[in-house]
């Protein structure tokens, strides 16, 4: 697989590391009232689609950059790459 | 042996005389010959023996598609089994083995199976080797597996070398036949860059083999001018003997080109390159593959597909037979008996399925309009046929056309599935083939060669014009046409006797009416059913056919059953090619160490951790066993001074305005207190909970930290961390440098670490216990000069340092440190003195965070800090966690100090039986102790810490071992640390 970096431009897969589903990025508040059950369903609990799945990539043989990959998991379609950075901004993710 | 059956014409140079062997007989042919070429111009039919009933087999095809013409080729080390000899080029020198008998080819003893076919039908392997169950492992599958495969792999390593190779272009063109050369002037020209491949060593794909005529030449020649001019354009490379074998997603192609097969010696070069392709465009132009038609006997040497036997004719100059029928049920048929007898070959009848055929009259030959073959005579090779309409005719060679599929292959690697076209009764690709792939020529279902041209010209004008490049489409190519009439004809009906659909895995009719009877009645059921379809070939000639006949048996349309999926390789790939230069000591890279050139200077016993190549121990003359001189160097190191190269050990230098609040958050124990010139034990949890790493963190400057990880998680904390900072806080101001490799750092350990240090460290820096105490930190000099990091850490439990220097200082300073130790005898020391000394004084390591322990396990549940968020700081609260019998990380010392402790034993209160229910814990570390003068171990224990002093079983079934221990403090040395305070 190809994947276009937003930084870098398009790299061979096989630069990168993959973890998974991209939902890693909204690790749950540490002080909730129902942190134990919050963090149970987001370490354990994923979505395995068959289709358009948004994922975690890291390319640890190049600039280190983790990138959000949309990938269609039937067919390797890449719809959209981001910086993870970004995507964890946008989401409210912050310091 | 004279090439009897050589005839005049084709593309072989009769002026060079290549000498080979098949089977030790002496032969001959000529540059431009295959092996199976030569081997029928010398009058050399029978082949090999078939899988499973051992029966004689001949070549059938003159391509990859070859399902019988298998050998190992060359001998000794360099044997290769199940070569195709239809693609293997000639050689002076080639010798070729015959595979898949005892005895010998001509007298195979296995051919008693072929009397025994009625117990090997399909899925023989669950019915006929039943009863009695006892049987099964010491009498059938021992004798199975003695028969089964085909050729055998010399047992020795492969003395070849393989590269690998990437090649970026705008087209790939995939074959280079009529339409693929077509397609590759037209994208040339463009401007485009292209790179043309075709398997065959001679470019020109069916022109080779066909009589066409292209622009008013002979179609080879054509082919061999078009290469030229292709040759010459800049942007065009054309590669021979390459093997398109997968597409693969995003237009990355897997190629593998023979670079030395040809050759009788490769000369040290490599014999294969793996090539990974990057396109933006493909054209597959592979052409098609001709199928057989299922007849009784239609299996004997000297039967074979009607397009071989007019390549081994028109390509080759061989004579496929001298007496030759044509069984046919497509106008292709009719053409190979027109040029065998325009070769002047003798063909005596052409017998077609069709009554309406048209029939081209054929000098000498009976035409057979509407009739069939229902019979067939010779063992070793044929001899005569029967015809439905009565009679016998000799021949000694059947041509057999039952139409052409096209080599949808690679369209479909991308799980396309191709579409059937009942007009050429082919599947072709379809709907949903690799994005950016054309497909023209015979491949697309264009079997006629001016659609070919036509279709590999628009084909190249589309693909290069989609990338901005001009076509320039003025000049036509002319070509002759040809009629491409079919009424599909899988087998012949109400004949009786075995009729062969798959050749190389033995599979007849009545093998696929089992299948369909039994319920195995989708097209994948009946592969694995029946093998159809399966081994080096791939089904190449039989899939369609068997499929078909399966559709009929099942009452569906060819186009409903469907076909088994595509996947790569098309053509099978030697593992060594895949490989490539990763064998052996090359699979991966080594890291050496920074001292390394010292530590073997000194004859230093090396072991691979992970990637590095760390010293073990170093002995001395008159040591002859490992605990001598890792014994010494623990005592010494205890009693004086010890040094130890560390720099494996993960190192990640850390910087930023918010670099403590992000190390609180990595660690589970609080990190905002740590003082600049201070280091800090740190515990690493991962988000489940369980320890994941461990190591120091020093604080050098205000926003300026070192972290160390453990050497074999020194990649996986660094990921973690810039997954924390990217992902999780993107708005920490923090920055990360792996910088593992870019310092090289000694333990310099023991009583006189101080004073050694002192003579090496810039003079004015105070090494006082007052000014440099246990867990400071701080940037200095050494040696005169060069920068150096000072870490008072101890591993050891010793007063000990550690002192880093940029590598390339690393190798001298290792010299210069026990130089300076000399007044103090400083004893290098490697990872086993290492080990014992951390086991003597309780640290946990690599075998303790085993992914299953949490921090209360190990003894540090209060490390964990409540009051702060950090990674795997709630999920470490789960309840079965935390009970409050959980294992606990203890010592143990045999009660007889004579036993040696084990690793992996298994804890039991005395008295209990040795069963699981009683498990009590285990074993993690042991090492024998010189400081105490026998065996300690390591372990977790339920309930560990409020038992010390009990006696327990350690027992190892593994070992044969049960020896009493007593519980004791994890830390057996210095338990009060004041050692390394001192």
């Amino acid at each position: 697989m190809i994947i276009s970096h937003p930084l870098l431009g398009p790299r061979d897969s096989a630069e990168f590391v993959y973890l998974g589903d991209a939902s890693l990025i909204g690790r749950p508040h540490a002080f909730d009232d129902d942190a134990m059950e919050k963090f149970y369903e987001y370490q354990f609990l994923r979505d395995n689609p068959d289709g358009v799945h948004r994922e975690l990539w890291y390319h640890e043989q190049g600039d280190r950059s983790w990138l959000v990959v949309t990938r269609d998991t039937a067919t390797h379609d890449i719809l959209n790459v981001e910086l993870a950075r970004d995507v964890a901004r946008q989401s409210g993710r912050g310091r | 042996m004279t090439q009897r059956n050589r005839i005049e014409g084709g593309l072989v140079d009769r002026s060079t005389t290549l000498r080979f062997s098949f089977n030790g007989k002496r032969m001959e042919g000529h540059p431009g010959d295959t092996l199976a070429s030569a081997m029928l111009a010398n009058g050399q039919h029978l082949m090999g023996r078939s899988f499973k009933y051992h029966r004689p087999r001949g070549v059938l095809a003159a391509g990859p598609e070859e399902p019988n013409a298998l050998v190992t080729l060359r001998a000794g080390a360099l044997a290769e089994p199940n070569t195709r000899a239809t693609t293997t080029e000639l050689f002076d020198g080639l010798e070729a083995m015959s595979q898949n008998h005892r005895l010998s080819l001509e007298f195979d003893l296995m051919a008693v199976n072929d009397f025994l076919s009625p117990f090997l039908s399909a899925g023989f392997y669950y019915k006929t080797f039943m009863w009695p169950k006892s049987f099964w492992e010491k009498v059938y599958e021992p004798f199975i597996r003695s028969s089964a495969g085909l050729g055998a792999l010399s047992g020795e390593p492969d003395p070849d070398s393989y590269d690998k190779g990437f090649i970026h272009c705008d087209i790939l063109i995939i074959g280079a036949g009529p339409a693929g050369l077509a397609a590759a002037l037209t994208a040339g020209e463009s401007g485009a860059s292209v790179v043309l491949a075709d398997e065959d060593f001679k470019i020109g794909g069916r022109l080779n083999a066909e009589t066409h005529l292209v622009d008013d030449q002979p179609g080879a020649d054509w082919a061999h001018a078009a290469a030229e001019r292709l040759e010459a354009m800049n942007n065009v490379r054309v590669m021979t003997r390459t093997t398109i074998y997968g597409a693969f997603d995003h237009g990355i192609f897997g190629a593998i080109e023979r670079r030395t097969d040809h050759l009788p010696d490769s000369g040290g070069k490599p014999r294969q390159i793996l090539w990974r392709i990057y396109s933006k465009r493909s054209i597959l132009c592979a052409g098609a593959t001709e199928r057989p038609i299922a007849f009784p006997d239609n299996d004997r040497p000297g039967i074979m597909l009607a397009g071989a036997a007019r390549a081994y004719a028109n390509r080759f100059g061989a004579a496929p037979g001298n007496r030759v029928a044509v069984f046919t049920c497509c106008d292709d048929g009719w053409r190979t008996a027109s040029d065998l007898a325009a070769n002047g070959i003798r063909v005596s009848a052409v017998v077609d399925t069709r009554e309406g055929a048209s029939a081209p009259s054929i000098p000498g030959a009976i035409s057979k309009l509407g009739d069939a073959i229902v019979a067939t005579r010779g063992r070793k090779r044929l001899t005569s046929i029967k015809l439905r309409s009565g009679g016998w005719i000799e021949v000694d060679c059947l041509a057999v056309s039952g139409g052409w599929n096209p080599n949808v292959h690679l369209s479909c690697h991308l799980r396309g599935r191709p579409t059937w076209r009942p007009d050429i009764a082919a599947f072709v690709p379809g709907g949903s083939i690799p994005p950016n792939m054309r497909v023209a020529g015979a491949a697309n279902g264009d079997l006629k060669l001016s659609d070919a041209v036509s279709g590999g010209r628009a084909a190249a004008a589309e693909a290069s014009g989609d990338l901005g490049f001009r076509p320039r489409l003025e000049e036509e190519i002319k070509s002759s046409d040809e009629l491409a009439g079919i009424e599909e004809c899988w087998s012949v009906r109400n004949a009786s006797g075995r009729a062969w659909v798959d050749f190389q895995n033995d599979v007849t009719v009545k093998d696929i009416d089992v299948s369909a009877r039994e319920g195995f009645r989708s097209s994948e059921m009946l592969k694995r059913y029946t093998t159809a379809g399966m081994a080096t070939d791939q089904g190449k000639t039989a899939n369609v056919v068997a499929l078909a006949l399966l559709a009929e048996r099942t009452g569906k349309s060819i186009a409903e059953a469907g076909t088994t999926i595509y996947r790569p390789p098309y053509t099978p790939v030697a593992i060594g090619a895949l490989a490539g230069r990763s064998r052996g000591k090359d699979f991966r890279p080594v890291r050496l160490t920074p001292s390394h050139r010292w530590a073997a200077s000194q004859g230093a016993v090396f072991i691979e951790t992970g990637n590095w190549l760390r010293a073990q121990w170093y002995p001395r003359p008159g040591e002859t066993h490992w605990r001598q001189s890792v014994d010494r160097e623990v005592l010494a190191t205890r009693r004086s001074v010890g040094i130890c190269d560390v720099t494996t050990l993960g190192k990640i230098e850390i910087f930023g305005r918010d670099a403590a609040e992000f190390l609180d958050r990595v660690y589970a124990n609080g990190f905002k207190s740590l003082a600049i010139g201070k280091i800090r034990y740190g515990l690493m949890l991962r988000e489940e909970g369980i320890v994941y790493d461990d190591g120091t963190t020093a604080r050098l400057g205000e926003r300026h930290y070192v972290m160390t990880t453990t050497t074999a998680n020194a990649v996986l904390v660094y990921r973690n961390l810039e997954f924390a900072r990217q992902c999780l806080w993107p708005d920490l101001d923090v920055h990360l440098i792996s910088i593992t490799d870019g310092w090289a750092q000694f333990s310099v350990a023991g009583p006189n670490s101080r004073d050694l240090l002192r003579k090496v460290v810039e003079p004015s820096f105070d090494l006082s216990n007052e000014s440099f105490p246990f867990m400071a930190c701080a940037e200095t000099t050494a040696f005169g000069g060069v920068t150096s990091r000072l870490f008072r850490i101890s591993f050891s439990g010793e007063l000990a340092y550690e002192i880093a220097v940029p590598a390339r200082y690393g190798n001298s300073m290792m010299d210069n440190l026990i130089s300076a130790g000399r007044e103090f005898e400083a004893t290098p020391y490697g990872t086993e003195a290492l080990g014992v000394m951390r086991v003597e004084k309780g640290h946990f390591a690599g075998n303790e965070l085993d992914g299953r322990t949490t921090a209360r396990n190990l003894g540090l549940g209060r490390m964990v800090s409540k009051k702060k968020d950090c990674i795997g700081g709630v999920l470490s609260e789960r309840p079965a966690l935390n009970r409050a019998d959980a294992a606990k990380l203890s010592g143990f010392k045999p009660v007889d100090k004579s036993e040696a402790l084990t690793a992996g034993a298994h804890f039991l209160s005395k008295g209990q039986d040795a069963t699981m229910d009683n498990d009590q814990g285990w074993m993690s570390s042991v090492a024998y102790s010189p400081t105490f003068g026998h065996s300690i171990g390591l372990g977790f224990i339920m309930n560990g810490g409020g038992r010390r002093g009990e006696t327990v079983r350690a027992v190892d079934f593994v070992r044969g071992k049960d020896v009493e221990v007593e519980i004791v403090s994890p830390h057996f040395y210095d338990p009060e640390g004041e050692r390394q305070r001192g």
